[in-house]
């Protein structure tokens, strides 16, 4: 990867962890750890990866994306406000009861999401209901789906998989965001869902490793994804809870909690202090 | 009588025959055969896709497709619909308002042998509380196939409730109109108004009858869509004839019973008893037997309708 490109993808980036940051604060709830280990993976799709048009969301032949994991609405919101979808400065009213922006997305009300997901487990299946689509009308446009990886204890999630197998559908390619944590601790300590790799092997997956927070093995994976054929992609992207700041990083605390003003400030200079 | 057909027949048929007219997809969840989109299955091959026995990832991959614009019917049991797949129809076809068609069959008690566990009971009270939810419960083979029209034509999530068990065609006139969330007077009467529904109504009409020997006089009305409810003609009918029973095949909590004295308490309050299962679950055994433990019969409509008279 170019230099620049690489330098523009990182400050993108950190864009959108100002974004997550700011709207979790202003909520005063939210998912900052999830968003944050997402926001590399999220930004090379929104801006790299994923034919669309901010112009014009609704594009029939757009790439569609499905944050499975949708609790971590604050990546997508902040990479669809930066690509031009609708106005930053609405990124402050995220969770408040006069916003289009909900906790969880919700595609009736906000321009660029394609899926209302929230409920684990759902979004993948949607996701292979899209890619099904494409087939069928031989269009050739692309679903992804992110999941994380606490997500994937979901039994849902493996319904998919076996669907998604079934049908060939290598139009499709998922992001399993393996950060590690989830609500009550470690995911190897609450119910391990591991090794993803071999079991995703296992279901009929194309499967890709990768550091979910090094732009050019993220540019490799998804290149490589579209190379596949006759069956789904599956990349796991091993990637830090919290990434870019350091004391929410790995940290299982900040799952479900947003930053006072104090820390939200810290964040934001360590952040900035990055560029 | 009339000829027997089963409205999952009826369903099957329409998807087959409606295939030529409409752009659609179908989705089984390894009961293709007995949902009867097996029919559809035959003649549109590339339009069906089995999902295998995941009924909540067949309810969300319909809900993705629907996103592309393409309506698409997502069948089950009404046990495993409704039931098992109640969180994914409620976030990913409800809450988008998503243009998903569950085709729901072999609901309540007549599945028969199978008992209990795929005897669904309440599903018309779980979908009735999912916002903008269309749901229908035809009575009839030809109710049935204009129910599966219909809801080509509504662009959002309907819940159809079909019967594993052949029921006499009663429908089946020339003048005969298919409205959603209108319902239909069958007979009618001024003592007492009986509200049924699916294969209910039938029943009701023979009720009506048997109180007519008796110089009761019964009016009768179809609901076949439970959710939007005909209030208007429901209020219309409590005004009439101050009392109502109300008819089907579901428990007495949460279905049409619920549903018509909702709308009866807010606007002409009048005696409202009911016919269905009562709080319980079904059982195995042949249908006869069974409709007869769980009170659905004719014989329950008339007595009930006595009892409501006697409370005016």
């Amino acid at each position: 990867m170019e230099q620049a490109k690489l330098n523009s993808l990182k400050k993108i980036a950190a864009n959108i962890r100002l974004s997550i940051l700011e709207g979790v604060h202003s909520a005063s709830s939210g998912h900052p750890g999830g968003s944050l280990s997402i926001a590399d993976i999220i930004t090379y799709l929104y801006f790299e990866e994923m034919n669309i048009d901010p112009k014009n969301p609704k594009m029939p032949d757009r790439d569609r994306l499905v944050l499975s994991k949708g609790h971590t609405a604050p990546a997508l919101y902040a990479a669809l406000a930066e690509k031009g979808y609708f106005d930053k400065a609405d990124i402050k009213t995220l969770r408040q009861a006069d916003s289009y922006l909900q906790g969880h997305p919700d595609m009736k009300g906000t321009p660029g999401v394609d899926m209302s997901t929230g409920s684990l487990g759902l979004g993948i299946s949607a996701a292979c209901g899209m890619a099904l689509a494409a087939k069928l009308d031989g269009k050739d446009y692309r679903t992804y789906a992110l999941l994380g990886d606490g997500e994937t204890q979901e039994g849902q999630v493996w319904e998919a998989a076996m669907f998604a197998a079934h049908y060939k559908l290598d139009n499709l390619c998922i992001v399993v965001d393996l950060n590690g944590l989830q609500i009550d601790g470690p995911i190897t300590e609450v119910m391990n869902p591991t090794p993803h790799d071999k079991k995703l092997e296992a279901f009929g997956f194309h499967v890709i490793v990768i550091d979910g927070h090094d732009f050019e093995q993220i540019e490799a994976a998804f290149a490589e994804a579209k190379t596949v054929k006759g069956k789904p992609t599956a990349i796991i992207a091993r990637t830090a809870k919290g990434k870019g700041v350091s004391f929410m990083e790995n940290q299982v605390g900040w799952h479900g909690s947003a930053p006072n003003a104090e820390q939200y400030a810290a964040a934001v200079a360590e952040i900035k202090a990055s560029l | 009588m009339a000829e027997k057909i089963a409205t999952r027949e009826a369903y099957g048929n329409a998807l087959a025959e409606l295939g030529d007219k409409y752009d659609f997809v179908v989705l089984d969840a390894d009961l293709a055969a007995a949902t009867k989109t097996s029919i559809f299955k035959k003649k549109f091959p590339e339009r069906f896709f089995d999902c295998g026995i995941a009924e909540g990832n067949m309810i969300s991959v319909a809900a993705g497709i629907a996103t592309t614009g393409k309506p698409v019917f997502a069948s089950s049991f009404a046990m495993f619909a409704a039931g098992r797949a109640f969180e994914q129809i409620r976030n990913s076809v409800g809450y988008p308002h998503l243009n998903v068609k569950i085709g729901a069959t072999h609901a309540g008690i007549t599945v028969g042998e199978d008992g209990a566990t795929h005897q669904c009971l309440e599903d018309i009270g779980l979908m009735r509380t999912i916002p903008g939810m269309v749901i229908i419960n035809p009575a009839d083979a030809v109710e049935a196939k204009a129910a599966v029209e219909a809801a080509l034509n509504i662009n959002g999530p309907v819940y159809m409730r079909f019967g594993r068990m052949a029921v006499p065609v009663i429908n089946d006139t020339p003048d005969y109109k298919f409205e959603v969330g209108k319902g239909v007077n069958m007979v009618d009467g001024k003592d007492v108004t009986i509200v049924a529904t699916g294969i209910m109504v039938n029943m009701a009409i023979e009720a009506s009858k048997a109180l007519a020997e008796e110089g009761i006089s019964a009016r009768v009305i179809n609901i076949h869509t439970i959710k939007p409810l005909d209030k208007e003609l429901i209020v219309e009918a409590a005004k009439s004839t101050g009392a109502i029973v109300t008819a089907e095949e579901h428990n007495v909590i949460g279905g049409l019973g619920s549903a018509v004295s909702e709308a009866v308490c807010e606007a002409c309050p009048v005696p409202v008893l009911k016919v269905g299962t009562e709080d319980t679950f079904g059982r195995s055994g042949k249908v006869a037997p069974l409709l007869e433990m769980y009170g659905l019969t004719v014989a329950n409509i008339v007595a009930k309708a006595k009892a409501a008279i006697a409370l005016k």
